[in-house]
Formats: C-alpha cells, sequence, structure tokens
C-alpha cells in the first residue's frame, strides 16, 4: 500500500534520472535558440551571445580544454586548494569546538570575538591574504580555511551542547573518565552534526580557492575565467563556471557516499528499517 | 567508623535534602526533605509516589551523580565521593549511544575498564544471549524496538556486575505485556545472584509485585518518605499471576490508603501549575 503511495507521487530512480537529462537538455536547447538567428532576428540573437555566450561554443572550449589536456593543471591546483582549505578547516574547527564547548571559561571570553569574525564578511581578507602568503596556492587555502573553519566550529559547538545528559550520565555510570567520555560520547555527536555540515562546508572551501583565484592568481579554474573574462570571451568564462558547477556536484557526491558510510546508526529521515 | 560493619547496608540515603537553587540565584526548590533511605544487602526496594516528587533525584543522589545540600549517602558502609562505582544505573529514557550498535553498547562499561576488546566482545555476546538478543548485535538502537532497547540496557548495566541496581522507572514506557515480560525478567536475572535494588516506579501494583519492600513518598516539593512496607509475597513470583492472590490485593488496598491523598495532592498542585 505505502509503496504504491509512494510511487504514484515520485517517478523511480531510472526515470528520475531521465527527466533531469530532459530538463538539461531542454535548458541547452533554449539557450541554443535565443542565440541563433532562428526565432528572431540576427540581431536580438547577437546580442543575446553577447552576454550569455553560445552554447555550441561553451561545449566547444570545454572539449578542447580536455582534450588538448589544458585544463588539468588548473583543476588539480583548484582541487589542492579545496581539499585542503577543507581538511585544515575541519580539523580546526573540530579542535576549537571541541575545546570550547568543554571549557565554559574559554567559551565565555572567546564569545565576542567569534561572533564578530563569524559576521565579518570574510571574503574581502583575500587582499589581505595574497598580501601575507603571495599569490601560490597558501593564500587561497587561507581564505577557504576562514570560510570552512566557522562553519565546523558552531556545529561542533552546537553538538557537544546537545549531547543528551541521559547517555552522558550512562556513560558516566559505566565508568567512562573524561577522555572516554569524549572519545565515545562529546566526538561521536559532534562528528554526527559535522557530517551534516559537510555539504556546506565542502561548497565553502571551494569558493574560498575559486574568489582566491580570481582575485589573484597564476593557476587554477578561476584564473582561467579571469583570463577569458579580461577579453570579453563570454565563451570562455561560461565553460569554466560549467566546469566548476560539475567539480562540486562530484565533491558533493563523494561527501554524501562518505555521509552515508560514517553516519549508519543515524535513522534516515521519516523512514525506519522493518525488522 | 572507617572499618565497615558485616551488616553494613548495601546503601544508606541518610537526612538528605536536595534544594536547587534557579539560575541566577533568587527562587529556590526543595525536592527532597529529610530522607532516610536504607537498602539491605540483597534487598529489592521499591520507591513509589505521586509524578514530580522528586523520586529520579533521589536516585540521583544514590549514584553520585547528583550532590545532596545535606545528609549523606554511604554505600557499603563508606562515604560516597563522585559516582557510585557500585552501582549499575538504568534510566526512564533512552540512554544507549546511538551511534554503537547493540553489542557496542553493552561492552561499552568493559571497554572503559580496560578489559581486552576480545575478552570483552566475548561477555557482550554472552550476555547479549542471556537477554535474548543474539540475533540482533549487529543493529543500532533506532533499529530496536522499545522492549529491545531496555534489553540492551539491561545487559550493558549487568554485564559491569554492580553490587547495586539503580533503576528509574525502566519499564514505564512500555505497553503492559512486554512490561510484565520484563519484569519477570528482571526478576530472574536478579533470583540469581541478589543484587540490592531500588527500583523507582508511579505504579503501586508493579512495585508490589517486584519488591521485597514498598518506599512511598509524599507529593513534591519537599518530598518525604511516608510510609514503608514489607511484601512478604512468596518468591519465586511471576508479576502477572501475582497481582491475583488475596495477599496482594490485601497490601495494595493498605499501601494505596496511604497513597491516595499525596497522588490527589500532586495531581492538585500539577493542575495549579
Amino acid at each position: 500500500m505505502r509503496k504504491a503511495a509512494k510511487s504514484e507521487a515520485r517517478p523511480g530512480r531510472g526515470r528520475l534520472a531521465l527527466y533531469h537529462a530532459l530538463l538539461l537538455a531542454g535548458v541547452f536547447v533554449f539557450w541554443y535558440l535565443m542565440t541563433e538567428p532562428l526565432l528572431w532576428s540576427e540581431e536580438a540573437a547577437r546580442r543575446t551571445a553577447f552576454f550569455f555566450g553560445k552554447p555550441l561554443m561553451v561545449l566547444q572550449q570545454i572539449w578542447e580544454w580536455f582534450a588538448g589536456g589544458k585544463i588539468y593543471e588548473h583543476l588539480l591546483i583548484t582541487l589542492i586548494e579545496t581539499l585542503l582549505a577543507f581538511a585544515i578547516g575541519t580539523l580546526g574547527g573540530l579542535g576549537v569546538g571541541l575545546w570550547l564547548a568543554l571549557s565554559p571559561l574559554a567559551s565565555a571570553l572567546a564569545d565576542p570575538y567569534i561572533k564578530a569574525s563569524n559576521a565579518m564578511p570574510r571574503v574581502i581578507l583575500a587582499p589581505i591574504f595574497a598580501v601575507w602568503f603571495g599569490l601560490g596556492i597558501v593564500s587561497k587555502v587561507a581564505l577557504g580555511f576562514t570560510l570552512v573553519f566557522f562553519i565546523v566550529f558552531f556545529n561542533v559547538y552546537q553538538g557537544v551542547k546537545e549531547v543528551s545528559p541521559v547517555v552522558l550520565n550512562n556513560a558516566r555510570m559505566l565508568g567512562a573518565n573524561s577522555r572516554q567520555l569524549l572519545r565515545t560520547v562529546y566526538l561521536p555527536s559532534a562528528m554526527s552534526w559535522v557530517f551534516s555540515s559537510l555539504h556546506t562546508s565542502v561548497g565553502m572551501a571551494f569558493v574560498g580557492a575559486v574568489v582566491g583565484e580570481y582575485l589573484g592568481s597564476a593557476r587554477g579554474v578561476g584564473y582561467l575565467i579571469l583570463q577569458a573574462e579580461g577579453t570579453f570571451d563570454i565563451n570562455t568564462v561560461f565553460a569554466g563556471i560549467l566546469v566548476l558547477t560539475a567539480f562540486a556536484l562530484a565533491l558533493d557526491t563523494v561527501v554524501t557516499a562518505v555521509e552515508n558510510r560514517l553516519l549508519v546508526w543515524r535513522p534516515a529521515q521519516g523512514e525506519t528499517e522493518p525488522l | 567508623m572507617s572499618f565497615p560493619l558485616p551488616t553494613a547496608p548495601a546503601l544508606a540515603l541518610s537526612n538528605v535534602t536536595v534544594t536547587f537553587v534557579a539560575q541566577g540565584g533568587g527562587s529556590t526548590y526543595t525536592a527532597v526533605r529529610d530522607t532516610t533511605l536504607i537498602v539491605g544487602e540483597g534487598e529489592f526496594v521499591s520507591v513509589v509516589g505521586p509524578t514530580g516528587c522528586g523520586k529520579s533525584t533521589l536516585l540521583n543522589i544514590a549514584a553520585g551523580l547528583l550532590e545532596s545540600s545535606a545528609g549523606s549517602v554511604r554505600v557499603q558502609g563508606e562515604p560516597l565521593a563522585g559516582i557510585n562505582r557500585h552501582a549499575g544505573y538504568m534510566f526512564q529514557s533512552d540512554a544507549l549511544l546511538p551511534w554503537l550498535s547493540a553489542l557496542g553498547n553493552v561492552e561499552l562499561g568493559l571497554k572503559y575498564r580496560g578489559v581486552e576488546p576480545g575478552a570483552a566482545r566475548e561477555q557482550a555476546m554472552a550476555w547479549l544471549a542471556r537477554v535474548g538478543l543474539s540475533g540482533h548485535a549487529g543493529r543500532y538502537p533506532h533499529q530496536l524496538s522499545g522492549g529491545m532497547k531496555k534489553r540492551v540496557a539491561l545487559a550493558q548495566m549487568l554485564i559491569l556486575d554492580p553490587k547495586i541496581l539503580l533503576m528509574d522507572e525502566p519499564f514505564s514506557a512500555l505497553d503492559i505485556q512486554t512490561r510484565q515480560l520484563m519484569e519477570n525478567e528482571l526478576l530472574e536475572l536478579w533470583s540469581a545472584d541478589r543484587k540490592s535494588v531500588v527500583f523507582i516506579t508511579h505504579d503501586l501494583e508493579e512495585a508490589i509485585a517486584l519488591s521485597d519492600r514498598v518506599v512511598v513518598l509524599s507529593a513534591g516539593p519537599a518530598a518525604h518518605p511516608m510510609g514503608d512496607y514489607v511484601i512478604d509475597l512468596p518468591r519465586p513470583r511471576d508479576v502477572a499471576e501475582v497481582r491475583l492472590t488475596p495477599r496482594f490485593v490485601e497490601l495494595h488496598t493498605g499501601i494505596w490508603h496511604t497513597m491516595k491523598d499525596e497522588v490527589l495532592k500532586g495531581y492538585a498542585q500539577s493542575r495549579q501549575k
């Protein structure tokens, strides 16, 4: 009964993928029609193409990048920056989050400064980081770090504060010392919050890397986009955006896979496994 | 006094008072006042009382999770400082670690004590078998039914072989059939090695069916014991059948007579709030 109701409300998996593909194709066809002199005057199509690029040229550019191998070093740099910012930011947020959540004095002292640095628009730090760390990888990682750190920090802090007092008391009654409490209660609880923020934080690491490249660099996908923009090469700009999007989607898929693997203990939303 | 007498009770709360101060000072709330509760070696004592009368507070004092404002707590003659290492605690709500499997939860206490992993696993599997959950060792708490979770919690507590069991309405969330099954299981496990038990409940029938002694608490605030009844029903008991015996009905009538006024008082107070 329930299964039937479900399949009525939502198409099956294969079907859904087909619809997704059709929707994407539809967008490209619409884009194509608007930028070619088929439906309206050549002048109007030319203007549209100036602002939005031509889909065939964009795809051709992507093909050239990958077939010619020019894109790989840039992608690799962006990937390294993203992963470094993500890893360092997550570890930093985890460590500081645990520390502040478990030490009321430190937390009370740091509170206004944490709030202030979180409220600050941190992208504006990019030029400062460029001055401090130069135009290489480090300045991009630093920018990504400031973005990722706070997301993870707040989630860990919340995770530790929301540990069920009953579970905590139970562990204490079973004889846990403070280190064992940290390892078996606080950390797993905080990790479940961290994982639910991973999608946001991996995206932020990516933003840090690309924005950093865009503001000043010699390599990376952000650099490619900046170069193309300098010569009004709108097709290359769009090609860069498409590559970045696909790349971000791939990262997100990896995060989902890791999450599903590590959080098997958490009940999935709205469904429980029948015994 | 530093030499505990051989007859020292397993647990002795003497003139315990617990007062909570609202955050920021100002108003205070006395949950338990001047309460004395002695639990002998191997004795099964139930504490009953209306909802919100400070039964759980009393248990937390005995567990060392909470410090009393006045009075003393002695465990086998020794004054209690910090967590009560001789006691196992079974909580009212879900207290299993949700990120550990049933097996992981049962072996947790042994791991805390530094028992070698292989041995801990073996013992935990044996305990899971004793509570009838061998086939569910790998399941996580959210995949278990309410009764199964209680069994895991029971095994988690008993694997450490505590001398005193503190149980805070452990079966109140279960349906009546599952509850009676669990009560019989508890009695069976208990009769194997006669630990001292403090069993908190608001259900007088459950208290009589399980215990050697029933202590009735008055309605809060400032709850205190107002009745102490020896239950002389023969053991072994079946909790479902024992309820039908004339002696049970007699005991129940007697205790209920004292309790009724307090329950009504507690009810009136909860309505005023």
